[in-house]
This record gives structure tokens, sequence and C-alpha cells, in this order.
């Protein structure tokens, strides 16, 4: 018959598909504007990178920056691919990246498991020995992808042009996501070593890295229709089902991350935030945790960014500067670190406010004062409530329920009476 | 002392560690049979934190050997000591303050979840079955502690007997085979110690465990301890059974300054 359905999970899932579902029928009945309906898709975006970034900071413990940074590299992998394949039914950037991104990741599987048996091996040799891995698996995928890509060519232009676009599309906001996630690994490694303060630094200068990679995309990196600073043109937009492909996004991360946090894992990701030596003399591995959560966040980030490439439909390496990086950390600090809840409503609340509110109320012309008054609003917040909207709340799917207490007979408490003296 | 033949669970030999120009520790050996109940006491830096530290792998000791049933352990990572079965508690206790108590057992149960990453993602039937496993297992381990019905409280605000005690727990959920002890009776009055004391007999016999404990308060190293070791600026200066200890010159001097033997010898003659 029918298996009994957690009420949690139904009211949980009933609302965040109900959201979706009203936002669609005020979209045809044009309450909500493109406008507004844009910036509901970027505050989902802005939600998943923040997800990730709470997963980092709220969760792990581990200050970072760099979000923004992983954010940028998959919005332009992402936009690559799509770009290559509507505007030359060209896959060549979808086969490198997809072997690229298999080869590597499996590489660095099976190197992770033989590094961690070697006892006394730092962890600058074994930087090295990634390292060289990933070029060597990104050549081979370079020459694999090219050899195969006419071959994909042809069949994907065999399918339907809206069939084929959506393989590509839905292909290339994952692939984004890994790429992120592998660069986050590699780049992790040396600097998750670093204490927290230091690690914000590091990341903070992996974001203006890649910010001025993506400056010169044209000439030192050499991918022509990245157009470096005048900016990426030409993304095919999703328009029509964009905003579900992004929402679909958004509750699989929401969902991966609840799963992930209210399992044992997740309990030994927290445990490294509260007390790292702690957690050490517990047998919970340190180091794998931090770069586990390192790798998951930059995931969404990378994934969001995929999302965002395809929403906004142009690229401009400023909107990836490091200053902006802040923006999820604003959201997250804002929502209450190591809230969930908090961090999907601030990041709506966070731009609807910025740029949708501030907008009506301040008067013409003076536009640009949000961002004077945004942060006075900040401020106040903190001073009033410095544990975030939401503190340590958690909706009722996201929250973790106490496990009902098993009925102990008095044998077992009769076995220690002695503690009862206390 | 004479000797047994019960199996060799600990065995440190020749253990030096030098903090830059400190020797803190020089030339301590130590050998536990399994079931042991050891003291390790001395002065306040005597180094005896030290050897704690160095036996859980917090610091690689500079030269020395320490073998762990039939493992050697110096240089490995304290997590992979832990997973081999060395629990220890901290000095001033180190809960993970903000979380449950349940969740701060459950933690250190984590090395036997038994369930892998993915498992954990999908929240599939494996990752069901073994978590309410898991869950079952540090709830037998509060209910042992008598601390069962404050699985829903945050760590750091239970009573600090009742902290001592969630950490003893919290050790022992990470199945372990040697228990080191730092300090477990600090800060209790004697009411709470003589609990303490019976506490930690319960739990070698329940758990079959091996404990190392470091302890200030006289009274409940000389009241449990079968064995203690004594050390003093890094060295070891005595051992012996607590009969012994307490009439050992060397150890009251070093405890109370020199010529205090002598000043105690005839206290107790007057006496």
């Amino acid at each position: 018959m029918f298996k009994k359905i957690d009420r949690n999970k139904l009211v949980f899932f009933g609302g965040l598909i109900g959201f979706f579902l009203v936002i669609q029928v005020l979209q045809l009945m044009g309450i909500v504007t493109s406008f507004l309906s844009t910036i509901l898709s970027m505050g989902t975006v802005l939600a998943i990178v923040s997800l990730g970034l709470n997963l980092i900071y709220g969760f792990n413990g581990q200050f970072s920056l760099g979000q923004w940074g992983f954010y940028a590299i998959g919005a332009y992998s992402a936009a690559d691919i799509t770009y290559r394949w509507s505007n030359n039914q060209d896959t060549s950037a979808l086969m490198v990246l997809l072997f690229s991104v298999v080869l590597v990741g499996g590489a660095i599987m099976i190197l992770y498991r033989t590094l961690s048996r070697l006892r006394g091996l730092d962890a600058l040799s074994a930087f090295v020995v990634y390292l060289l891995a990933t070029f060597g698996f990104v050549f081979l995928a370079v020459k694999i992808g090219g050899a195969l890509t006419p071959a994909m060519n042809a069949v994907l232009g065999a399918l339907p042009t809206w069939l084929s676009f959506t393989i590509v599309y839905i292909l290339a906001v994952l692939i984004a996501g890994l790429v992120a996630a592998e660069i986050s690994f590699l780049f992790g490694l040396p600097v998750l070593t670093l204490g927290s303060d230091y690690f914000g630094i590091a990341t903070l200068g992996f974001s203006i890295i890649v910010k001025v990679l993506l400056d010169n995309s044209d000439t030192l990196l050499g991918f022509e229709e990245m157009k470096g600073a005048r900016g990426m043109i030409g993304i095919p937009k999703v328009d029509d089902w964009g905003w579900f492909a992004v929402f679909a996004f958004f509750m699989l991360v929401v969902v991966v991350t609840r799963n992930l946090l209210h399992s044992s894992f997740g309990r030994a990701i927290i445990s490294v935030r509260e007390d790292e030596i702690a957690a050490k003399a517990m047998g919970i591995d340190v180091g794998f945790y931090k770069t586990l959560t390192f790798v998951i966040g930059s995931l969404f980030a990378g994934l969001a960014g995929g999302l965002y490439a395809h929403v906004n439909a142009f690229l401009h390496p400023d909107t990836f500067n490091f200053i902006r990086s802040f923006d999820p950390l604003i959201v997250v600090v804002l929502g209450g670190l190591g809230s969930m809840t908090g961090t999907i409503f601030a990041s709506y609340a966070y731009l609807l406010v910025v740029e949708w509110l501030l907008r009506q109320i301040l008067p013409p012309g003076f536009e640009n004062w949000r961002f004077v008054v945004f942060p006075v609003i900040l401020l106040i917040m903190m001073l009033l409530k410095p544990n975030g909207l939401f503190g340590n709340f958690e909706m009722p799917f996201l929250r973790q329920l106490l496990p009902p207490l098993k009925k102990k007979p008095a044998a077992e408490s009769a076995a220690a009476p002695q503690e009862a003296a206390q | 002392m004479s000797a047994d033949n019960r199996e060799t669970i600990l065995q440190a030999s020749g253990l030096v560690m030098q903090f830059g120009g400190l020797r803190a520790v020089n030339n301590f050996d130590l050998t536990l049979k399994k079931g042991d109940l050891a003291g390790l006491i001395g002065p306040n830096g005597a180094g005896k934190t030290t050897v704690f530290n160095m036996i859980t792998g917090v610091y690689p000791p500079t030269a020395g050997k320490i073998d762990f049933g039939d493992q050697e352990i110096t240089g490995v990572e304290p997590f992979r000591i832990n997973q081999m079965g060395i629990a220890r508690t901290f000095q001033n206790i180190r809960l993970f303050p903000t979380l449950t108590v349940l969740d701060n057992v459950r933690i250190a149960y984590h090395p036997h979840a038994g369930y892998s990453l993915v498992d954990g993602i999908l929240h599939n039937k494996k990752f069901q079955v073994k978590e309410r496993e898991l869950t079952e297992r540090a709830q037998e381990f509060l209910s042992v502690f008598n601390l069962q019905d404050r699985q829903g409280e945050i760590a750091s605000s239970l009573p600090y007997g009742e902290q001592r005690r969630l950490e003893i727990a919290r050790a022992l959920a990470a199945e372990p085979r040697l228990l080191l002890l730092d300090e477990p009776a600090a800060g209790m009055n004697p009411n709470e110690s003589v609990a303490l004391m019976d506490l930690i007999h319960f739990i070698r016999d329940r758990f079959k465990l091996t404990i190392l404990l470091i302890e200030h308060q006289m009274r409940v190293v000389m009241g449990i301890c079968e064995h203690i070791t004594v050390m003093d600026f890094g060295e070891v200066i005595a051992r012996g059974n607590p009969t012994e200890i307490q009439a050992n010159t060397r150890v009251v001097e070093a405890y109370l300054g020199p010529g205090a033997a002598a000043l105690s010898e005839k206290f107790r003659r007057k006496k």
C-alpha cells in the first residue's frame, strides 16, 4: 500500500513546490515582472553559493572568501560549453571538459586512497603528485576529447534542437560544478593546512587570481569567445524553463546538504568546527573533512555559476570581482551561521532588498545610495541580532530530530548505582 | 613488580620530547599490561601531559619508541591512533560545546559508523539501519553514565561533574582498549571524587580496559591505582605501588622540596 510519508518532508517539499508554482502563476498574470523573476532566479543562484559557503564556514568553521572564484570558474566553463554548441554546433569544449573532469576526478580519488596510506608524506609533495596527475590527465583529455568531438557533433546534431540543447545545458552545469570542485581540491590541499584566518586570506587571493585571469581570458588563456575584460556575450539564455532548472538544482543542493549534515559524516564535519584537537583525539580525520567540505561547498559554487551564466546570458569579469565574494558571506552571516533555513531566506532577502525594495523606496537619481543604506541595515541587524536572522533555527525538515529514548529497564541503571550518588 | 604473563598493551621506551631548548620529557619508559590501572603523578610541569600527548600522537616524540599491542605508533597521526584503540580525555574539558550530549557521543562513534559517504548523502536503507544502530549504541553509552535523560541538552550547559562524565563516555564510545585520563578529578569535591573512583573501577571491569591516569588528588591516585609512576622535571623518579610511593624519599622531596623527607619522617615518628 502507500508508504507512510514523513509529515515534515511533505510540508517542506510541498512548500517549495508551492512557492515555485505561485511564482509561476504570478509570472503568467504579469504581477511578477521579468525584472522580479530575474531577481528570484539570482536569489536562488545566490542561495546555492551561500549554502556551499555555509557548509564551509558555518558548519566546518573554515573562513573562505574563495567561493566567488569557484562561482566564476563554474560560470565561464558552463558558458563556454553552451556558447560553442549554440553558436558553432561544436562540442569540443563539452568533450574536453567532460573527459578532464572524469579522468582527473577518478585520478584524484585513486590517488587520495593510495597517498593517505603513506606515512609521513607532507602536504606539499602530495600536492605536487596531484598537480602532475592533473596536468597529465587534462592533456590526455584534450587529446581524447578532440578526437571524439566530430562524432559527438554528429550525434547531437541528429537530435532535435531543443533536446540537444537541453542535454548540453544540463551537462554544462554539472561539469561546471565538477570543474570548480576539482580545482578547489587542488587549491585546498596546501591551503587547508593553514589556520582559519590565514585560510581566508589565501582564498581571497584565489578570487583575485581568477578575476585577473578572466580579465585576460582572450589573450592569456587563449579563449577568443570569452573576450577578456570586454565581457562574454552570445551565451544562450535559458528563458522559458531556466527558472525551473535553477529551482530544481536548488532543491537538489538543499536535500544533499541536509542529508549530509544529518549523517555521521555531517557530525564529523561539525566536530571540526567545535574543537579540532578533540575531534582528532576522537578519531576524526580533520584534514579529510576540511577538504571534503571545501570541495562540496565549491561544487555548489560551480553549479551556481553554471546556472547564473544562463540566467544572465552575459558574463563580465567585474561581476566576479573579489569584492563581490562578500555577497555570500553577508548572506550566510545575515541568515545565521550554521542555519540552512537562514541562508535560504537571507539570499532572497538580500537581493530583494538591495535590487528591488531599495530601488522602489529611494528617490529617483539616488539608486546607488542603496549600497549605503543596505550596509546600515546590516549594521543595525548585527548589533541587534548578532546570531543572524534565524540563529540556530531550522525548518522542520532541515532540523535534526532527537531520536526517541529507548525505554531502558532498571537493570541498566542498576548496573551503575554509584553515579546516582552524584 | 613480580613478573606476570598478561599481555603487554603499551610499551614506551626512551621517550624524549624536546621543545626548543627545553627537554620536557627525558628518557621516559612505561609498560602497561592488559587490565592495568596505572597512575602517572608528579608536580606541575613534570611532563605528564606531554607524555599523554606523545602517546596519543599530538606531538611526535623527538626520540624513543611507542608500541601499542604489536604495532608501532610512534609518529602516527592522532586520529589513526584513536582508531587503533587509544582514547583520551583532556585536562581542561574539551567537549564539542555547542552540540548535544548525544551528538558528542555519536561523533566519537563515527569511525564505527559502517556506512559510506554516498549512503549518507542518499539516506538509503543501509544508512537508516546503521544510523539507528549507531544512535542506540550511543544512547547505551549515555545510560551507562546515567546521562540518558540529558541526551538533548547542549554539552556546555551541563554541570561540571556531568561534563567530566560525558567526556569519559565520549572517549569510551570510540571503543578503545587503552584509556588515558588526564586529571579526571580536577575541580571535583571529595564526594564527586569518590563517585569518580567507583566509576573508573566500574568502566575498567565493564569495558575490559587498561587505564592510565594523571591525577593530582592523592586521595584518588592512592585509592585506585595499582601501579604508580612518578615524574619530576621530565624524568621518572620512582615507580611502584601506592605504599612504596608514599614511603619514597625522592617523591616527597619532589613535591615538598629538599629536606622535606626528613621532616615528614620526624612528623610521622612523633605521631
